[in-house]
């Protein structure tokens, strides 16, 4: 049985497709089958973020018709073993993800895989909740930015409430908060929420902490799931979450700035 | 540059705008957390209490609105039922 998780967040581009990316790498990493859905209906984009854009062939939405079976349609990663990806539907139809088809991939990958990851679209309309509904537990990405940090309490009552897990009984989601586009010159400058303050505010337990990088970028640019550049600050907090969400237990990195002396400060650009 | 340095140097460091973001998050999330999370008979209450009042007065849906808010350790429940002026009946 597969262990599902959603990458949600309520508010749009804050960096779910980037983390669902990196987790997936990362669990497969540590050597557990991983499956990545991208639920984006419409939008497909982790398919790019992974770098396997041109080999879709078939998609999600295809597989829930009938038109291609789950082996058809998933795609083996290039770079990293025991990883796999389902790409979305380019469709418009919003429906297309019935509850019905979704529950029955999920149930097929469930036999193989050990773990299923899904990327959750913006928003809380079918999609997202079609991504968070049959999950086990989940990841709510949050920027530490207002809007960013009201969504993601609305997607944890939502989480609590909405899911299969909630209407069975079986209590909420278990959901840890990971904050990305973190940048903690602005945080020192009280320009942007702290750890401290977001953790304080959603009550909520951290899962990471993901700094403002250009490597993000540049690892989209290529193709290459950040958490596969070990050199940079952001792969290595993704590879940290990742090991925390395992039970490890890591304290967090890249929270304060190197500390300039008052030379530095004072001729700082 | 230098200058602005200087300035950042001097300046306590929490006094930017993510001081009000984290009040007025406080608020708001604190707002609508009570909303949704209110006690799962609110909305049967609700409901009953609008039948009991439509024994004796034609109301609307709206015309009852109740909410709950903690203040301390005591838990208000203010329930507020409008009642449409000319159609009052005895
Ligand atoms: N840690 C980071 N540092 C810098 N840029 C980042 C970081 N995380 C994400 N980004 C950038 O933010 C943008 C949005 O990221 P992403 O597509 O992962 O968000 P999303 O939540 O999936 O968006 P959508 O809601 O549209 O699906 C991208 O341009 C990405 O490169
Ligand atoms: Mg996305």
């Amino acid at each position: 049985m597969a262990r599902i998780v959603v990458i949600t967040s309520g508010k749009g581009g804050v960096g779910k497709t980037t983390t669902s990316a990196a987790v997936a790498t990362g669990l497969a990493l540590e050597g557990h089958k991983t499956a990545v859905i991208d639920f984006d209906v419409g939008l497909r984009n982790l398919d790019l973020i992974m770098g396997c854009e041109r080999r879709v062939v078939y998609d999600f939405v295809n597989v829930i018709n009938g038109d291609a079976n789950l082996r058809q349609a998933l795609i083996k990663d290039k770079r990293t073993d025991n990883l796999f990806i389902l790409p979305a539907s380019q469709t418009r139809d919003k429906d297309a993800l019935t509850e019905e088809g979704v529950e029955k991939v999920l149930d097929e990958l469930s036999q193989e895989f050990d773990y299923i990851v899904c990327d959750s679209p913006a928003g809380i309309e079918r999609g997202a909740m079609m991504a968070a509904y049959f999950a086990d537990e989940a990841i709510v990405v949050t920027n530490p930015e207002v809007s960013s940090v009201r969504d993601s309490d609305r997607m944890l009552g939502i989480l609590s409430s909405k899911t299969r897990k909630a209407e069975r009984g079986e209590g909420p989601l278990p959901a840890k908060l990971l904050l990305t586009r973190y940048s903690p010159e602005r945080v020192e400058r009280g320009e942007m929420l702290s750890v401290d303050d977001v953790t304080e505010i959603l009550s909520i337990d951290m899962l990471g902490v993901i700094p403002e990088s250009q490597s993000v970028l540049n690892a989209s640019n290529a193709g290459m799931p950040v958490i596969l550049d070990e050199e940079s600050d952001a792969g290595q907090a993704y590879r940290d979450a990742v090991a925390r969400f395992l039970g490890e237990d890591r304290p967090h990195r890249f929270l304060t700035t190197q500390k300039k002396g008052l030379f530095g400060r004072l001729f700082r650009g | 540059m230098a200058m602005k340095g200087i300035f950042n140097y001097f300046r306590s460091p929490r006094q930017g705008s993510a001081k009000v973001a984290k009040e007025r998050l406080q608020v708001i999330v604190a707002r609508e957390r009570s909303h949704r999370s209110g006690p799962d008979y609110l909305p049967a209450l609700h409901r009953e209490l609008l039948e009991v009042i439509r024994k004796y007065v034609q109301v609307g849906d709206e015309a009852v609105q109740m909410s709950l808010e903690n203040q301390g350790d005591c838990e208000i429940l203010e329930v507020n039922i409008t009642l449409s002026e000319p159609e009052r009946q005895g």
